[in-house]
């Protein structure tokens, strides 16, 4: 099918851009990458009247780093922060899983704003920022305001975003020493959505015990999973097959993953244990060997 | 401005100043189609899921079902229509043709402007990261062994060409 009728709008600012948004409210839509839009507008599930096109808004496409924060602006290219020999250095999580991201001609047009504000459950994105306790910087008409992941993901594909806001960029802490970090996945077929991912983050005393752990799940909930409780009693402990087994197994008893299409609740929750072993082994390794 | 008012839309495509004009709804692929007559760019599953749409834009891989005209307004477009020169076909189609890479033809355009795409990244790919690339195309009828030998024998000559 093809797209319904719309107005286009190209602003130049996010000021402009803003403006359009608070003139037309609910019946507007902002147009990113276009790679889950443009797909939503061709089966009519989206039937915007206006359509706010951010790709003419300059500054908005950057990778930086900012007081200990990795910054990305919203409209920057999957593809460019997976090239990115600055993210690779300080958010070695983040550079592992842009590649699971779809294909390359997907990446080559989808922005990392435009996966956030969709806010799928499957995506790697959300999941990265959740894991890391990123921050997503919004604009609307009153200012800036910056928000946590969970207050930032509602719902599926929900977010606390108003109509009449952006989200202009993300925040991720840059990589500690002596922590290492892993993304896994499992899909039917390399570039698909994932069934589940997990993204961790582990890090060690100096004694070589786990001094803080983190992870969070793609594809198990509406929002990304924080899975806080059971990586809590890794602290303290040295990390060894048994333990990281322990926590597989924590995790996977607290989800109650939907059955869809794709795989059914039980499949999930095995998948979820699984990779959450996996992933914490990875980290623990490269938390070891200092790469990341 | 009426939401059916057309635009301007300007642009390169294989290296010639085309320019139309339509509705901002336009996708892409249409406008590739219809009101240039390109008509060697497939169109099948429009959300981006099928890639027979691929076409290179400013020199990277994109899906043309899921981006509208009016945003390709002053970009560089290359369409399978541009591989072929002075009735020469490119290596890469002289490898399909030599290695069985189609049957319908209908992923073909796709296919190959993925596979010249990839193998611009990977001069020297092994079999693994052909599958792996060629995965964002899907066809219904090669069982894929025919493109992957395709592929494989053109990155010689690709290479040779450059
Ligand atoms: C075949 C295929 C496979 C894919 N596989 C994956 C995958 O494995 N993992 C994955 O994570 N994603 C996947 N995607 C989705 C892809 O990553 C999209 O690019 C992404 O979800 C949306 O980004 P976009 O820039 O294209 O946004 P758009 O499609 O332009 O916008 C998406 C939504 O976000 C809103 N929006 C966009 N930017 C902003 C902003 N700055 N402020 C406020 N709202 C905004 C839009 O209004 C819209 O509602 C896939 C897509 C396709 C077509
Ligand atoms: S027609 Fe564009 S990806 Fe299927
Ligand atoms: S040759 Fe028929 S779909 Fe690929």
């Amino acid at each position: 099918m093809k797209p319904p009728p719309f107005e286009y709008f190209t602003p130049a600012s996010v000021e402009d851009a803003l403006a359009l948004l608070g003139e037309h409210r609910e019946q507007a839509k902002v147009l990113a990458g276009g790679q889950s839009l443009v797909p939503l507008l061709n089966f009519r599930l989206a039937r915007p009247r206006y359509l706010v096109d951010l790709n003419g808004i300059p500054h908005l496409d950057y990778i930086r780093e900012e007081d200990g924060w990795l910054a990305i602006g919203a409209m920057t290219r999957q593809r460019a922060v997976e090239r990115s020999a600055l993210v690779r250095d300080r958010c070695p999580l983040l550079a592992e899983a842009m590649p699971q991201i779809g294909h390359v001609q997907i990446r080559n047009r989808g922005t990392i704003g435009g996966s956030l504000a969709h806010a799928d459950p499957a995506a790697e994105l959300p999941a990265i920022v959740a894991a890391l306790g990123g921050r997503l910087v919004v604009r609307g008409p009153d200012g800036e305001r910056v928000m946590a992941p969970e207050r930032f993901f509602v719902g599926y594909l929900t977010t606390a975003l108003e109509p009449f806001e952006l989200l202009v960029g993300v925040r991720l802490p840059v990589r500690r020493s002596r922590t290492g970090h892993a993304f896994v996945e499992v899909s039917r077929r390399h570039g698909d959505f994932a069934l589940v991912g997990v993204a961790a983050a582990l890090t060690l005393d100096a004694a070589g015990a786990c001094a803080d752990a983190a992870l969070a799940l793609t594809g198990v909930g509406p929002t990304p999973v924080v899975a806080a409780a059971a990586t809590r009693v890794l602290v303290g402990q040295r990390p060894s097959a048994e333990a990281f087994q322990e926590v597989g197994r924590r995790v996977s008893e607290t989800l109650e993953p939907d059955s869809d299409l794709h795989a059914s609740s039980e499949y999930r929750k095995h998948l979820a244990g699984v990779l959450t072993r996996r992933a914490l082994t990875r980290a623990a390794e490269r938390a070891r060997g200092g790469e990341g | 401005m009426k939401m059916s008012d057309k635009v301007p839309v300007r642009l390169t495509v294989n290296g010639t100043s085309r320019e139309g004009r339509c509705e901002p709804r336009k996708l892409l692929v249409d406008f590739l189609r219809e009101d240039l007559g390109l008509t060697g760019t497939h169109v099948g599953c429009e959300h981006g899921i099928c890639g027979a749409c691929t076409i290179m834009l400013n020199g990277e891989a994109a899906r043309s079902c899921i981006m509208l005209a009016v945003q390709a307004d002053g970009a560089e477009i290359v369409t399978i229509e541009g591989l072929a020169q002075a009735g020469q076909l490119h290596p890469l189609q002289e490898a399909f043709r030599e290695h069985h890479g189609l049957q319908c033809g209908f992923c073909t355009p796709g296919m190959l402007m993925t596979a010249l795409d990839f193998l611009h990244v990977h001069p020297d790919p092994t079999e693994a990261e052909i599958r792996e690339g060629i995965s964002a195309v899907l066809c219904r009828c090669t069982g894929y062994q025919g493109i992957v030998n395709a592929v494989k024998a053109a990155a010689p000559a690709l290479n040779r060409s450059r």
